[in-house]
């Protein structure tokens, strides 16, 4: 770890040497809570999941806000969040408005990003924002936790924001494409990241190979992988989500899974668990044997029946830290 | 040069209904494609049908002025006709409506274009492109040549977002190329990546900030000069 200390349950956990793993939460289109409150809860009964990313309008569509979420997960669950926060949607002022909103709730991680454009969303004729990108929200952030000021210098009072935050990579950045993304990251490790979160890998040799050029920052990486719990969101996630490819063999073994189990719902859960967990077990176990990574962030949104046939064989290290 | 489109007739025509008797001025200045008599003059006859099928007779005249945007020129031409018409339809961009506005301040002149942006004709690529959005703080000296305001959807400093794939953007479909990878192409190819990997820090949007005006007939007095030469 850098300069700054570890404040959050997540860089303390990494810190302190274990191989850690996230969860992810989407807040949507809906006025309740339960349901995400209620995979929190599943979340801190795993005893390895540190944190839950709460996402912000992910493809740019209109959804609750991710602030008060991370929020109620934190109260009413005891998951740590790691607040999710896109430059898209606020400009520079309404930024470090929330961000010490946040702070001011207890929130500890943020996750900093661009967001996809509002012209792939729910919402396609509105303005987005941009005032900053999502570098320079780093060096907001800098100025907010380490000098304690907004990004023109003017004193924050009344105590000290004590948060850490990260960047996300995309680690299907490859060939040619690859060194623009790495030096991109370098420009966000300048302004004083604490973590990286990358994007979902399905590829495992993409995946060492990205997280060995991302090693020379010496900054805690968490590789992402999505589990998916229908072919449906498998085919989705192919065909919509910017850059992401999901293998042809992986598509074609959730469908028949669904296929051969058609009317059967425990047995086509099993089925789908069962290609998840042959996928990605060896691919988690392959990461943290022999790769530089300290973790995973698993984006298994709404699918927490998966993680303990997925994550049970890894010491119960966060329940120190709830 | 502006690069503008035609709104479609019936929005036109919904703002000149009330007369009966109107001026239509091309503009032979930089704005792209062409909007100039001929243009003025086909606007005049679908007006006149459109009349015509309401039942309505219309009188139009078409002019075209050399530069609606300059007050001199765009005064000298209109107004032999101000007191005959009672509204102008111009077919320049929004400047050129505006400046109308302003100059030919008996009647009102109403907009038969969008203004889309400042772009170049770039007949290889595509007919209209837009490489620069003045956005009055030029990065171009630091990216290589590419503007990544106008040429990125999210007008970053410090490219490329997760929404490249390929080199493409996210908006549009992949099918434009992403400002920040033809950034980097160029910067590597010239040996100056130590620019890709420097970060630029938050724009002063001041100098975007509306309405954007430069003083240019500054006054100029040599007394102050004297004062000082009669201290000394």
């Amino acid at each position: 770890m850098g300069k700054r200390p570890a404040y959050s349950n997540l860089c303390k956990a990494i810190e302190a040497g274990h191989f850690v793993f996230t969860g992810e939460l989407e807040p949507k289109k809906i006025l309740d809570l339960s349901e995400i409150i209620e995979s929190s809860k599943e979340m801190i009964k795993t005893k390895r999941i540190i944190a839950a990313n709460v996402t912000d309008g992910p493809q740019g569509d209109a959804y609750m806000s991710s602030l008060i979420p991370s929020y109620i997960i934190q109260r009413d669950a005891g998951i740590e969040a790691v607040w999710q926060v896109a430059v898209r949607d606020r400009n520079r002022v309404a930024l470090f408005g929330d961000v010490i909103a946040g702070a001011y709730m207890g929130l500890k991680n943020i996750l900093v990003l661009t967001g996809d454009h509002t012209a792939l969303g729910d919402n396609k004729k509105a303005r987005p924002v941009y005032d900053i990108d999502s570098t320079q929200f780093c060096e907001l952030l800098s100025k907010i936790i380490d000098d304690g000021t907004d990004y023109e210098g003017n004193e924050i009072s009344g105590g000290k924001v004590e948060m850490n935050y990260g960047c996300v990579a995309n680690p299907n950045a490859v060939g040619e494409y690859m060194e623009p993304e790495i030096l991109k990251v370098g420009r966000k490790v300048e302004q004083g990241i604490d973590f990286i979160q990358t994007q979902t890998a399905f590829d495992i040799d993409v995946a060492k190979e990205f997280i060995n050029e991302l090693a020379r920052f010496n900054v805690p990486i968490l590789l992402g992988i999505f589990p998916m719990k229908s072919h449906g969101i498998a085919w989705y996630f192919d065909n919509y989500i910017p850059g992401v490819s999901v293998p042809k063999d992986l598509l074609k073994a959730l469908k028949s899974a669904e296929k051969d189990n058609k009317g059967n719902k425990p047995a086509k859960y099993a089925a789908l668990d069962k290609v998840n967990v042959e996928f990605f077990k060896p691919f988690i176990k392959e990461i943290k044997e022999n790769s530089k990574a300290s973790g995973v962030h698993c984006m298994a949104v709404e699918y927490e029946r998966l993680f303990i046939p997925l994550l049970g064989e890894y010491p119960e290290y966060a329940k120190g830290f709830y | 040069m502006i690069i503008t489109q035609q709104k479609d007739i019936n929005e036109i025509y919904e703002m000149i209904k009330p007369y009966s008797k109107i001026l239509i001025a091309g503009c032979d200045g930089c704005n792209q494609p062409p909007r100039s008599i001929n243009e003025a003059k086909v606007l005049g006859q679908l007006l006149e049908l459109k009349a015509k099928t309401e039942g309505k007779a219309l009188i139009w005249k078409a002019i075209t002025i050399l530069r609606q945007c300059d007050d001199r020129i765009a005064a000298t031409t209109v107004r032999p006709f101000l007191d005959d018409y009672e509204a102008i339809v111009s077919l320049a961009c929004g400047l050129g409506v505006v400046m109308m506005n302003k100059i030919a301040d008996k009647i009102l002149t109403y907009p038969a274009q969008n203004s889309m942006f400042g772009g170049v004709q770039n007949a290889s690529e595509n007919d209209f492109i837009q490489y620069c959005e003045t956005c009055g703080d030029c990065l171009l000296g630091v990216t290589g040549g590419v503007c990544p305001i106008a040429g990125c959807a999210k007008h970053l400093n410090n490219g490329p977002c997760g929404g490249t794939v390929d080199g493409l953007c996210e908006v549009g479909g992949y099918t434009r190329p992403c400002a920040w990878i033809e950034i980097y192409k160029r910067l590597k190819k010239f040996d100056r990546l130590d620019l890709f990997t420097k970060y630029r820090p938050a724009r002063d949007y001041r100098s975007a900030t509306s309405p954007s005006f430069i003083v240019i007939n500054k006054t100029y007095t040599n007394e102050e000069e004297k004062k000082k030469e009669e201290k000394k």
